[in-house]
């Protein structure tokens, strides 16, 4: 499904990630994206970034998501 | 204030608005991303549009279009005693033309779901048995599968093979305007296909066609803005690529993704469910990559696979009938007991439908048109 809420990352070591969304963590790869960042929201799809996303929309859809039950 | 939520209602109604204000004429238009049609559902925006717009749900769910012969295919890997089937959860009800991973694994087969390919090259570098990778997707899961296969090959896993039934979404886009049995007036992209391969990938298509193609996103809203786009170009005598899913689909893509696929993967021919074999429609492993391949590995071919004689996916997969249209709808096939993949799958225009209550004759189990 692509309904993918943003993830942010917390931490990064070389490709692999751990993102964060709603409490609750996983790992995710970064090779996708260019030079990612720890704070970074992005899109994960089967476990791969593959896209950055604006912070502030980002936060946004949080928000939503968070209303909508959804997280 | 008003809440998100309402705020979401508010701008996806008066879209709407601004929809049958446009629309003067009837049209047809499809999306191809299942999770269109997932939320199209969920969100009754067929009830909200004026009855002259019809949004058709396309083939754009990939468990959906993996063919019966290629899920036998899985069905005889899971079979061999030394394999472990690492697949999308998606795949494990879809049936084949006797049986299913579900039924394989009550039967001792061992088929485990994972979230991210990437676990199933540990699982292989963890244990002894032959892990073998269930590679459906589209352009948007290629990449992760592709991370996976240079992970196996950098780390020397030598337990890890992929079943590469990828399908590639332009080459059917094309298929699907020449089926005889389907007029569409204009195409609402998939926003994650895009983020990869971009918007302007679509643009020999709209040229070679004529429609109008607009990439939506997955919010109520961003669904009907892309309706709007599309109805606004049709009512302008348009045929034009437009992005209607900004900030996140550029016009070139995610290149890194595509170098990604593009080291590991190349084009080739390929059968789609509903559509038939499409030239360039799949993807296979590179030479370079060919020791990962699970069909060689093991010996295993592709057939040709049988449907439920009753089931009608590849019908509804074209948009040459809604899922309601189908004669084993609610009845036959139910999510609890799928004859095939549309009613399985999350992103399944069927489940859709089913979930959220299309039922034959009418829009909605509870207080609509029955």
């Amino acid at each position: 499904m692509c309904v993918a809420p943003p993830f942010r990352i917390v931490e990064l070591d070389g490709n692999t990630a751990v993102v964060e969304l709603g409490g609750s963590r996983s790992t995710a790869r970064v090779d996708a994206i260019e030079d990612p960042q720890v704070g970074d929201y992005v899109r994960v799809h089967a476990g791969l970034a593959i896209t950055k996303l604006d912070p502030d929309k980002a936060r946004e859809d949080l928000v939503l998501f968070r209303e909508l039950g959804m997280l | 204030m008003k809440s998100a939520q309402e705020e979401l209602i508010a701008r996806t109604r008066k879209l709407a608005e601004e929809v049958a204000g446009v629309a003067a004429e009837a049209c047809t238009l499809m999306e191809v991303c299942g999770t269109h049609a997932h939320q199209y559902a969920r969100y009754g925006l067929g009830e909200l549009l004026p009855e002259r717009v019809t949004l058709l749900s396309g083939p754009g769910c990939p468990v959906c279009v993996t063919t019966a012969g290629e899920i036998d295919a899985t069905l005889e890997l899971a079979r061999i005693p030394e394999v472990t089937i690492a697949t999308f959860g998606d795949m494990v009800r879809v049936p084949g033309s006797e049986s299913s991973l579900a039924h394989e694994r009550a039967r001792d087969a061992d088929v485990r779901v994972i979230v991210s390919p990437i676990d199933a090259v540990e699982m292989a570098e963890c244990g002894e048995r032959e892990v073998v990778l269930l590679g459906v997707g589209f352009e948007t899961t290629m990449p992760s599968v592709a991370v996976a296969l240079r992970e196996a090959r950098d780390r020397d896993v030598g337990n890890f093979t992929v079943f590469c039934a990828h399908k590639r979404l332009l080459p059917a886009l094309d298929a699907l305007m020449a089926a005889p049995d389907v007029q569409l007036d204009g195409l609402l992209a998939p926003g994650h296909v895009s983020t990869i391969i971009g918007w302007a990938a679509y643009r020999e298509f709209v040229a070679r066609h004529h429609v109008p193609c607009v990439v939506g996103g997955f919010e109520p809203d961003e669904i009907l803005r892309g309706v709007l786009a599309l109805v606004r170009q049709l009512a302008e005598g348009r045929a034009e690529v437009e992005n209607a899913y900004p900030g996140t689909v550029s016009e070139d893509g995610n290149p890194r993704a595509l170098a990604l696929i593009d080291e590991v993967f190349e084009p080739c021919d390929a059968s789609w469910r509903g559509l038939g074999m499409i030239p360039e429609g799949g993807m296979r492993l590179r030479e370079e990559y060919a020791q990962f391949d699970a069909l060689k590995r093991f010996g295993v071919e592709v057939g040709e696979g049988a449907e439920h004689p009753a089931c009608q996916c590849a019908e509804v997969l074209r948009g040459a009938i809604r899922p309601v249209e189908c004669r084993a709808f609610s009845n036959a096939c139910t999510p609890a007991n799928p004859l095939g993949p549309c009613m399985v799958s999350s992103e399944g225009a069927c489940a859709a439908a089913f979930r959220y209550g299309e039922r034959p004759g009418g829009m909605s189990e509870s207080g609509g048109k029955q």
